[in-house]
């Protein structure tokens, strides 16, 4: 068992789940109250994540990440280190490849809340501010959950895009998934056994965790 | 007193001129699509009309330089499906329409409750309530803001018949209670002669009438009004005068109209209400023809809760129907069957000639 790539592989699920939750709520909330074509485009392009192939995902990733891009370049010169085959270069493409699996359940849960509800309390009084935070956050939250668990895991797993972002680098951008390739290929049945029921375990434990979470709410208040 | 004066003429058309006083309940009627709900939500600040201009006890609203919003008109409003939070109990969704200073407080909340009749149901979801229930949490929720101005939006579509007469029975209660212009959009027309004081009929975004339940009812100003609030009885005719009385005729048949002061002779549409058509007993005819009789065939009999409906073709003025409203137990006593023949009376006093 690497624990290694384990620790690596949860700080790395965090660290992408807590970053997709404002950027994820700021994106469907915008996408839930514009109805522009510009919107339609941003949409697309969140999903795009989803039908692409990891590989063509990760080439562009590690292309637009390396120091003679613009974008690696600026991060290059701000702090001296490179964002290709680095865990911060890694944090940044989950980021990207995680972004569908927490903007969509978001975005759902938001559209679901009818027009009426967001009007019926700027009548109470209540301003665009609190009327998100009092009563569109809460009835979100069973899609804010699921956009939670949905990116952790995904990132936990995710497999093409990191070796095409982080390479193989042990403490640094070894993961689960790749030590458990590794394993493979180096014929350790039983350890790429048993990391392999850790990822099955930690997934099936958090959808089930959302199904209760979401049953258990809609028994009490239909949402 | 709430004035509002709406004008659009792209996209939703709006024509629209009305006013409420402090107490009074206004019923917005019209048929679906006529534009009522955006009116509402133009008064709730939810839809900004192109120009026009809305003032609520001589503050104003909106007109063509001041747009305020919803949050700053201190508007309550219930909506036709409620829109209760529903991840809230019912104290917190009243709770959360309180004045900040209030909130606190549980006796504001729960003379609310007190005042819908809901004490007891503070602490349930919405959805663990009925629809009535709901709708008595909507209202309290609206009060709570101690508003300017109660606006209602189909309030009693969304609950059978029998919650309906008891939310009649409550509301009418309530209004009591209330000195605030009280304006409900409904198509019912019972429910809005039952609970208005005035009515104000729309119809493509346009204001028809406004007037008294009577008044539009039993008076419209004109055919389009007459058809907005289903009047059974509308005719065309031409109006005869002379120095001393004027007549109306009828294909054929002429009708005195005392009162009346139409002048010249011109084509015009009457109406007369069903229930003041009047029956003549078999052995007992009219008076005279002072008192119009006209007699005809029995084409159908409709009875529901104690009125019958009596359709009776007039062979003198080309078979029209006319339809005639008797108290159930007259229809029975006078043995009315389909293919007898009836005289009966339609006295020129129930006649009312549209204006336009």
């Amino acid at each position: 068992m690497d624990w290694q790539a384990f620790e690596v592989s949860i700080k790395l699920a965090l660290l992408t789940s807590l970053s997709l939750l404002p950027i994820g709520l700021g994106l469907a909330y915008l996408l839930a109250n514009s109805k522009s074509l510009a919107s339609t485009v941003i949409e697309a392009l969140i999903t795009l994540p989803l039908v692409l192939p990891p590989t063509v995902l990760g080439y562009f990733l590690l292309v637009g990440l390396d120091s003679s891009s613009v974008f690696g370049g600026a991060f290059f010169s701000l702090t001296g280190h490179t964002l290709a085959f680095s865990f911060t270069g890694l944090w940044f493409a989950s980021i990207i490849y995680s972004l569908p699996f927490a903007v969509q359940p978001m975005l759902r849960s938001m559209e679901s809340i009818a027009p009426e509800i967001r009007e019926a309390a700027w009548c109470c009084g209540l301003s665009k501010c609190r009327t998100f935070f009092k009563i569109e956050l809460p009835l979100a939250l069973p899609g804010i959950v699921t956009a939670m668990v949905l990116s952790f895991s995904h990132t936990l797993g995710e497999f093409g895009v990191v070796l095409m972002i982080g390479g193989n680098i042990a403490g640094e951008t070894r993961t689960l998934s790749i030590a458990i390739y590794d394993s493979v290929l180096s014929f350790e049945s039983s350890q790429a056994q048993s990391m392999s029921l850790i990822l099955l375990a930690i997934a099936l434990v958090s959808i089930t965790t959302v199904f209760l979470f979401n049953r258990s709410r809609s028994r009490v208040v239909g949402i | 007193m709430l004035q509002v004066s709406l004008k659009q003429s792209q996209g939703i058309q709006l024509d629209v001129d009305f006013s409420c006083q402090n107490g009074e309940i206004l019923a917005l009627v019209g048929p679906s699509g006529a534009g009522k709900s955006t009116v509402l939500r133009a008064i709730a600040g939810l839809y900004s009309p192109r120009s026009g201009k809305i003032t609520s006890s001589g503050k104003v609203w909106f007109d063509n330089d001041i747009s305020l919003t919803p949050q700053q008109r201190r508007v309550g409003m219930v909506f036709q499906s409620y829109a209760l939070f529903p991840h809230l109990t019912v104290e917190d969704n009243i709770r959360l329409a309180l004045d900040p200073s209030q909130r606190t407080d549980d006796s504001s909340v729960s003379k609310l409750l007190a005042q819908v009749n809901l004490t007891g149901l503070g602490l349930r979801y919405p959805k663990q309530l009925s629809g009535g229930q709901q709708q008595r949490v909507a209202i309290a929720r609206a009060l709570a803001r101690q508003p300017d101005v109660l606006l209602l939006d189909e309030p009693f579509s969304a609950v059978d018949k029998v919650t309906r007469r008891k939310l009649y029975l409550e509301l009418n209660s309530l209004r009591r209670q209330l000195d605030m212009p009280i304006i409900f959009v409904t198509h019912d027309l019972d429910e809005a002669a039952m609970l208005a004081d005035s009515m104000v009929v729309i119809h493509h975004g346009k204001t028809l009438q406004q007037g008294t339940p009577h008044d539009i009812l039993y008076q419209p100003n004109n055919v389009a009004v007459a058809k907005q609030v289903d009047v059974r009885n509308l005719f065309e005719g031409d109006i005869t005068s002379t120095e001393q009385v004027t007549k109306l005729v009828w294909h054929g048949i002429n009708l005195d109209i005392p009162g009346t002061k139409i002048q010249a002779s011109q084509a015009i549409s009457w109406i007369i209400s069903p229930a003041k058509v009047i029956l003549h007993q078999r052995l007992r005819p009219s008076r005279g023809e002072q008192e119009n009789p006209v007699s005809g065939e029995i084409v159908e009999l409709l009875t529901l809760r104690g009125i019958t409906t009596v359709l009776v073709r007039i062979p003198l003025a080309k078979d029209l129907i006319i339809q005639m409203d008797v108290s159930e137990h007259v229809a029975e006593r006078n043995q009315l069957q389909q293919g007898q023949t009836i005289s009966m009376s339609l006295i020129g006093s129930a006649i009312h000639i549209l204006k336009e």
